[in-house]
């Protein structure tokens, strides 16, 4: 494997990882819990469709929801069990919403529905692997969730050069990639196979950051035993640095180039995907297996025995955080994602989801609630972010609510990694302030939107009305007219008629 | 767990402004230390009077701007800009004179555009030109180094002066004051003397004056500490000492008899601090990091022009100011290319 040179981002930040602390066990199984509750929502798009009734009894692996739209994905039976309710309930998202689960009572049997694996994935055309791959409910499981089987699909206007496998995993704490590329490399270069062969991708490069030595050694092994692949596939180590595994900074550090703003990696031949999806992927189409699980990686200062725990999708987090033992106290809030872009839940009952890295509780050098000094301009905070944005410019016309120059100064180029809030030494909750204005500026474009269409109605109204009348007015105009016209023509044939009777008396008088 | 942020990010890194006041105060110890060796006790009394009267004034004036006192008490601003102005006004200076520099700086220059962060002006520098404008005379007397005074100023000396404007004996200020070398340079230079023989006077040393040069290098040695530890970037004091050592140097060649060597005017006056510790003041300095290598330059290049055309020995604090104003369209012009941009 040759190293070849290696490209790099401005700005980021050297994080102490606190990753060993969660790397000392192998995955363990996370017990089958009594009852699982499945978020028919775990993925960007549309909401899955429920096609079980209450009542029905379900085998592991049965489909229990239909994707509904094109950016949608199935939903299945993570066990054996009893469909007991389809109904709201809490999902762990930031606002704290309810939103419609699909509640399982497992039976403990854990019995498999009838599986269709594929040997040769080359008989299968790239649709078909995608179709596959949808049905099998495959989203990015390095913790945005987008379905997998759009990212499997170049379309018909770019070709895929390289598809970049991501294994930075450059959050503190989160280890749940590592571990699954120490421990299944095998399967995970499976799945890189079968991707490459549904992108027609020339090259493959697996980005390891180089903390993590286990997972490169393991990685190299499985892809040497794949002698086909290993001439196409390369495993890249790359700095630790945060936030190299943003796909956009990934992408520079690996190849040099930068995805255009406001453009996607396709549009200079790169797919990414995150290692967990392809070993999901190969799962899906080798062993004919739906995604019904994932690794979460619990952990924190407060976690007595931190580790990755292969979790059915529905399992309350709260069994999880019993069976890991933590100090937390019940409704105390936890961290769902990592310390830099997670977001706080409270909420005991909350279920594990496809997109649930990593339940953290408690971290070292904790941000404190604390009354922000003002911005001293310092310039920490350009010097840090990794897409050469101001943000204390951006932070200035945040505050002040003066969102066309946010966007001026490139406000939607920020990937809210935090960066800039970490070495702000007044302490300002900056990424706060770029999400607001954000939704600000989407919902002043949504307004703007409606009240266009509300106007473009108006408007179409006063001229339909405007025409309406001028009909009428050309209808009344032609009627008189008409009218007018039959009068003169009933006055002339009077006239006429006269005329000719004169005549006639005249002729009568001539003869 | 403690009551952590409700929005990510849930890390924090240790950097604060109150830590990196107080490393820049750490980084002027040893100036301070060589600017009492050669100028006496009047240099301690200054800062200790300054600092005083700075922390009462920005308490008043939260209190009447109705912010809390506390926190911005003890950010460390108003001590950092306290003793710069202290460092920067003659080593015996009437009490009154601090006091309205300090008050000036702090009201004025600070709290009137809005306190901490948005003075678009350095404030230290602001109450410098004041006093400079308008007491001319209490501002251009300053002590010859140690060495060579008849009667070295001790600390009861300097605060019997400071508070009484008396001296002991038959002392007056007047018999023990004399000319900066920056002033000796410009006023000898205007009769026609050349530089290397005013340079041979015993007011000079190795390569600047006497006592200036080892000031001027100690706050160099500080202000690289404060790059080390990452409190200011190099850009500003590099562009700066950069810009006057080279229009110096082309000086140097082209008119010998104008002015003095590159090395006395990166070691004279207030090069040096003014490098390091007033030009990369955040707040009212560029934050892009072109906009910052611009406006060291501007600061390096109208430093020179003052000393040597305008109507005063030293040009720091004017072009701080000067560049100040340029700082909007500093930034605006040098915004780094986003990723991805076209």
């Amino acid at each position: 494997m040759t190293q070849q040179q290696l490209g790099s981002f401005p700005g980021g930040l050297k994080l102490p990882g606190h990753k060993k602390r969660s790397t000392q066990m192998p995955i363990r199984r996370m017990p089958i819990s009594k009852r699982l509750i499945l978020p028919l929502q775990q993925h960007i798009g549309e909401a899955a469709v429920p096609i079980v009734e209450v009542g029905e009894k379900v085998l592991k692996g049965q489909r229990v929801a239909r994707a509904e739209g094109h950016v949608s994905v199935c939903l299945h039976a993570p066990t054996s069990g009893v469909i007991r309710a389809i109904a709201d309930h809490q999902v762990p998202h930031p606002s704290g919403l309810t939103a419609p689960c699909i509640m399982i009572e497992t039976d403990g049997e854990d019995r498999w529905i009838e599986r269709d694996p594929v040997l040769d994935f080359r008989s299968l055309s790239s649709h078909e692997i995608r179709q596959r791959v949808r049905e099998a409910g495959i989203v990015g499981l390095g913790g945005a969730g987008f379905p997998s089987f759009i990212k499997l699909n170049p379309g018909v206007r770019h070709h895929v050069e390289t598809l970049l496998i991501n294994g930075a995993e450059c959050e503190p704490y989160i280890t749940c990639d590592d571990m699954i590329m120490r421990e299944r490399a095998a399967g995970i270069i499976e799945g890189i196979e079968i991707m490459m062969f549904a992108l027609r991708a020339k090259e493959c490069v697996i980005a390891i950051e180089d903390n993590k030595p286990e997972s490169i050694s393991a990685m190299r092994f499985a892809l040497t035993a794949n002698k086909a692949l290993s001439e196409t596939t390369r495993i890249v180590i790359i700095p630790t640095k945060y936030p190299t595994g943003g796909e956009k900074q990934l992408i520079q550090v690996v190849t040099g180039k930068q995805v255009p703003s406001k453009g996607l990696p396709i549009d200079i031949g790169i797919v990414c995907h995150n290692p967990a999806t392809a070993y999901a992927v190969g799962r899906a189409i080798r062993h004919g297996e739906p995604l019904l699980s994932r690794i979460v990686t619990v952990t924190g200062t407060d976690v007595t025995h931190a580790g990755n725990f292969e979790t059915l999708f529905g399992t309350p987090i709260r069994e999880l955080l019993e069976f890991c033992e933590t100090k937390r106290q019940p409704d105390e809030p936890f961290i769902m994602g990592g310390p830099m872009m997670g977001y706080n839940l409270s909420g005991d009952d909350l279920p594990i989801t496809k997109t649930s890295n990593c339940i953290l509780v408690g971290v070292d050098d904790v941000a404190i609630a604390s009354q922000p000094l003002p911005c001293i301009r310092c310039g920490e905070c350009a010097a840090a972010c990794p897409a050469s944005l101001l943000p204390q410019q951006l932070y200035w016309y945040s505050r002040s609510k003066e969102f066309d120059k946010t966007e001026e100064y490139n406000l939607f180029d920020c990937i809210e990694c935090g960066c800039c809030d970490y070495v702000c030494p007044s302490k300002i909750p900056l990424v706060s302030y770029f999400r607001f204005a954000k939704t600000e500026i989407m919902n002043q474009e949504r307004e703007r939107r409606k009240s266009d269409i509300a106007r473009e109605r108006h408007e179409n109204r006063l001229a339909r009305q405007e025409r309406e009348r001028l009909e009428k007015e050309e209808r009344q105009k032609q009627r008189k007219a008409a009218l007018a016209a039959s009068k003169a023509a009933q006055k002339k044939a009077e006239n006429t008629e006269t005329e000719s009777t004169t005549e006639t008396a005249a002729v009568k008088e001539d003869n | 767990m403690s009551i952590f942020r409700l929005s990510p990010p849930y890390l924090a890194g240790a950097n604060h402004v109150t830590l990196q006041m107080m490393q820049v105060l750490l980084a002027l110890v040893p100036a301070v230390v060589a600017m009492v060796y050669f100028f006496g006790y009047g240099v301690l009394v200054n800062i200790t009077l300054a600092v005083a009267v700075a922390l009462a004034t920005e308490a008043l004036m939260l209190r009447i701007r109705e912010r809390p006192v506390k926190p911005f008490l003890s950010d460390g601003s108003a001590v950092v800009t306290a003793v710069l102005l202290a460092l920067a006004i003659p080593p015996l200076s009437p009490w009154w004179l601090t006091t309205v520099g300090v008050v000036f700086a702090i009201v004025f220059a600070k709290h009137l555009y809005g306190g901490l962060g948005y003075n678009p002006f350095n404030p230290a520098m602001v109450g410098y030109v004041l006093l400079l404008l308008s007491f001319p005379v209490e501002m251009t007397t300053w002590l010859p180094v140690a060495s060579m005074s008849q009667q070295p100023v001790d600390l009861l000396m300097a605060i019997s002066y400071v508070f009484t404007g008396q001296l002991p004996g038959a002392l007056t200020l007047d018999t023990l004051s004399g000319a900066t070398p920056l002033d000796a340079m410009k006023t000898q230079i205007s009769q026609f003397r050349p530089p290397e023989v005013i340079m041979n006077q015993p007011l000079f040393g190795m390569f600047s004056g006497k006592g200036w040069e080892w000031v001027n290098f100690w706050f160099l040695l500080g202000g690289i500490y404060l790059i080390y530890k990452r409190v200011i970037s190099w850009h500003v004091p590099v562009a700066m000492i950069g810009t006057l050592f080279v229009i110096s140097g082309i000086f140097q060649l082209i008119a010998p008899d104008l002015t003095g060597t590159p090395m006395f005017h990166l070691f004279s006056g207030a090069t040096m601090i003014g490098a390091f510790f007033i030009a990369t003041d955040p707040v009212s300095g560029s934050t892009t990091l072109k906009g910052r290598l611009i406006f060291g330059a501007g600061v390096g290049l109208l430093t020179f022009v003052i000393r040597v055309w305008g109507g005063y020995p030293d040009g720091v604090a004017f072009a701080v100011i000067l560049m100040n104003m340029l700082v909007p369209l500093i930034d605006y012009y040098t915004q780094p290319r986003v990723y991805g941009a076209r």
